[in-house]
């Protein structure tokens, strides 16, 4: 039996989980009161007892992230509700259906890092969940919950929330903060510009997912003991899992760490529509190598198994793709979306991921020559060195190395399938493929 | 002096009075600059370096990094169709063709009458209600090509001078990611985001 956390009051009240009223009286605020009277330490803790990991995508302690905080004040909280990796869309339900939720973990992470300004940045293709949120933050300010001395306590804390402009490397939290400050989303070096250390204006910094403080009520209500032992293995607590291409039941689900991606695609999912097979699926977001079922649907969904098997959790977007899917076409449309936000600072992302989707589309309308899958294996390998996971880094960021992940597939599960594209003179799957929805 | 009108002038103040450092308004005021003139023009990013105390070249430098600042003329309506992976293993590419089609407009382009705008843009966060189309960024999920010709020849008809994604799904949506929960009647008033003053109706 799964134990809902963070959509337990989506699920119970779907029509109004996102009001003050419903917040309030499921236990709403309780733990940010509670907070109130901890010290940072207290606080630092608790979370990192809890094994609570961030959900953006790192999958890095949250504890020990506030622990890094450099002495300078003030500091700065900032929320990254830029969700835009393909195939993710759990923050965006989260955002929609228990903003309050967030504030309340916004609450308690302001107050275990001194800050008394915090921001929310969502992307800007967000204007309902935005909307939502700053409905809920006008109605925590109304009541005393932000705002100066919360609580009837002497603790300031203002939110500003922020509306991104469509740009999916400012997820990336240096982009975040260098586009919070009114400058072009582009990452910055680390060292030095670890934000814990030199963040917004310079200044020290949290930068957290929207679920990894959305989980932080939970984690104070139930206590850090109880949060951790929710799984037997030492991913804690539960995990956002967005399912979504060829499966009879997409949607975002909240599940606890450990079960296999056979239960997650067949069982929780439905399987594939129309009892096709199962040909790969992206386990963590457009950024993580690919699996396939001869090697991995009885691996469980943890960080390590995961890890060790090549790839990532990530965001927790999990595409499937059926035996209709051209794989050739799947890498490209991956690879185009990296190619469209590189940020441009760095040669091998922006060069290279151009050229990869130059390649790909040629090999796609059968354009593509014999020697086209080595120049891209060989392009990739100018992006990240040996093509593995995680990636030896050429480039500021991770996203240039994330783009030769569908090259990686390509080139260890389906090599005959590009060769038959060169071969054949254009895609084999295309007239086998449905049109439309399948 | 500033170009805009006062209400404008009284939003501007507001938003940045919600930052430690006037520059990180630009990006809300650049959406203001948008919604006073219908797409970014010079006159605007320079009115939005006056108030941020930066450059017009320092603004420029800003907007041309983010997609969703205009700086052409753009329709009172964009379509905007996800054709990234998720919703182009389910028909993306379809709906996009069928919104070229039915509006005969291609994508990045806008009809001459300044009505319509069509896109395709990557991963709008709608993958498990694929495919999904947005209109002034008001989210439609499970769209389908016949829904999507649907939709064009609504807007070109009924021309709405809101529009609610509550009332678009309705129309012309199928499954969905999540629950929606209850409706609201906040909408988008033209090509850019309806957040905070920034052209919603409803409430401010």
């Amino acid at each position: 039996m799964t134990t809902l956390l963070v959509t337990k009051r989506m699920v119970d009240h779907p029509a109004d989980s996102h009001t003050l009223e419903r917040y309030q009286a499921t236990d709403g605020y309780n733990q940010a009161r509670r907070a109130l009277g901890m010290t940072r330490d207290e606080l630092v803790e608790e979370v990192k007892a809890s094994g609570l990991l961030g959900r953006g995508g790192a999958a890095f302690s949250a504890g020990l992230k506030w622990s890094f905080l450099a002495p300078a004040r003030p500091s700065y909280l900032v929320i990254n509700g830029d969700e835009s990796e393909p195939g993710t869309f759990k923050d965006r339900q989260l955002l929609e259906r228990d903003p309050h939720q967030m504030i309340e973990g916004i609450i308690i992470t302001a107050i275990a890092n001194e800050v008394h300004h915090a921001f929310v940045y969502i992307r800007g293709e967000y204007p309902k969940p935005a909307r939502r949120v700053q409905a809920a933050v006008d109605e925590a300010y109304a009541n005393g919950f932000l705002g100066k001395g919360i609580f009837g306590s002497d603790y300031d804390l203002e939110l500003t929330v922020h509306l991104g402009g469509g740009a999916y490397i400012c997820g990336e939290e240096t982009a975040l903060i260098n586009s919070l400050e009114g400058l072009r989303g582009e990452p910055r070096l680390k060292p030095p510009y670890f934000p814990a250390a030199k963040g917004l204006y310079m200044l020290p910094t949290i930068v957290n997912n929207v679920e990894t403080v959305s989980n932080l009520p939970h984690i104070l209500a139930m206590g850090s003991g109880d949060y951790a032992a929710l799984t037997g293995n030492e991913d804690t607590g539960t995990f956002m899992m967005s399912l979504s291409g060829h499966v009879e039941k997409p949607g975002n689900y909240e599940l606890p760490h450990g079960i296999t991606w056979r239960e997650l695609i067949y069982d929780i999912g439905g399987g594939i529509p129309g009892g096709r097979d199962l040909k790969a699926w992206i386990p963590g977001g457009a950024s993580a190598p690919w699996f396939v079922p001869e090697h991995h649907l009885d691996l469980p969904i943890t960080k390590d198994d995961t890890a060790a098997a090549g790839s990532m959790l990530g965001s927790g977007a999990v595409i499937v793709m059926d035996e209709t899917t051209c794989m050739v076409e799947a890498a490209e449309r991956v690879i185009r979306f990296f190619a469209h936000e590189s940020c441009g600072q760095c040669t091998p992302c922006r060069e290279g991921t151009t050229w990869l989707e130059m390649i790909l589309r040629r090999i796609e309308d059968g354009q593509g020559r014999a020697v086209d899958l080595d120049l891209a294996v060989d392009v990739s390998d100018g992006i990240s060195i040996g093509l593995g996971w995680p990636p030896k880094m050429t480039t500021i960021c991770p996203l240039g190395p994330s783009a030769v992940s569908p090259i990686k597939a390509l080139k260890d599960y389906f090599i005959e399938e590009v060769e038959s594209h060169v071969s054949q003179g254009g895609c084999p799957l295309k007239s086998a493929q449905p049109v439309g929805s399948p | 002096m500033s170009a805009w009108p006062e209400a404008t002038q009284e939003r501007a103040r507001q938003i940045i009075s919600r930052y430690p450092e006037k520059r990180s308004a630009v990006m809300p005021l650049l959406y203001l600059a948008m919604a006073e003139d219908g797409h970014l023009t010079e006159d605007g990013m320079a009115e939005v370096a006056e108030w941020c105390g930066i450059t017009p070249a320092q603004v420029q430098s800003v907007a041309s990094f983010y997609t969703m600042y205009k700086r052409e003329r753009t329709g009172q309506y964009l379509v905007s169709c996800c054709t990234s992976i998720s919703c182009m293993l389910l028909g993306g590419d379809d709906v996009l063709h069928a919104v070229e089609d039915e509006s005969g407009v291609p994508h990045g382009e806008t009809d001459e009458e300044g009505l319509l705008s069509v896109e395709h843009v990557e991963c709008i966060g709608a993958c498990g209600g694929a495919p999904a189309v947005q209109v002034n960024y008001e989210l439609i999920e499970g769209v389908t090509p016949e829904k999507a010709r649907d939709l064009v020849g609504w807007l070109k008809d009924a021309r709405p001078s809101v529009v609610n994604t509550d009332e678009m799904q309705e129309l012309f949506g199928g499954p969905r990611s999540f629950d929606w929960g209850i409706r609201e009647e906040e909408g988008a008033v033209g090509p850019y985001p309806a957040f905070q003053p920034l052209g919603t109706v409803g409430k401010e």
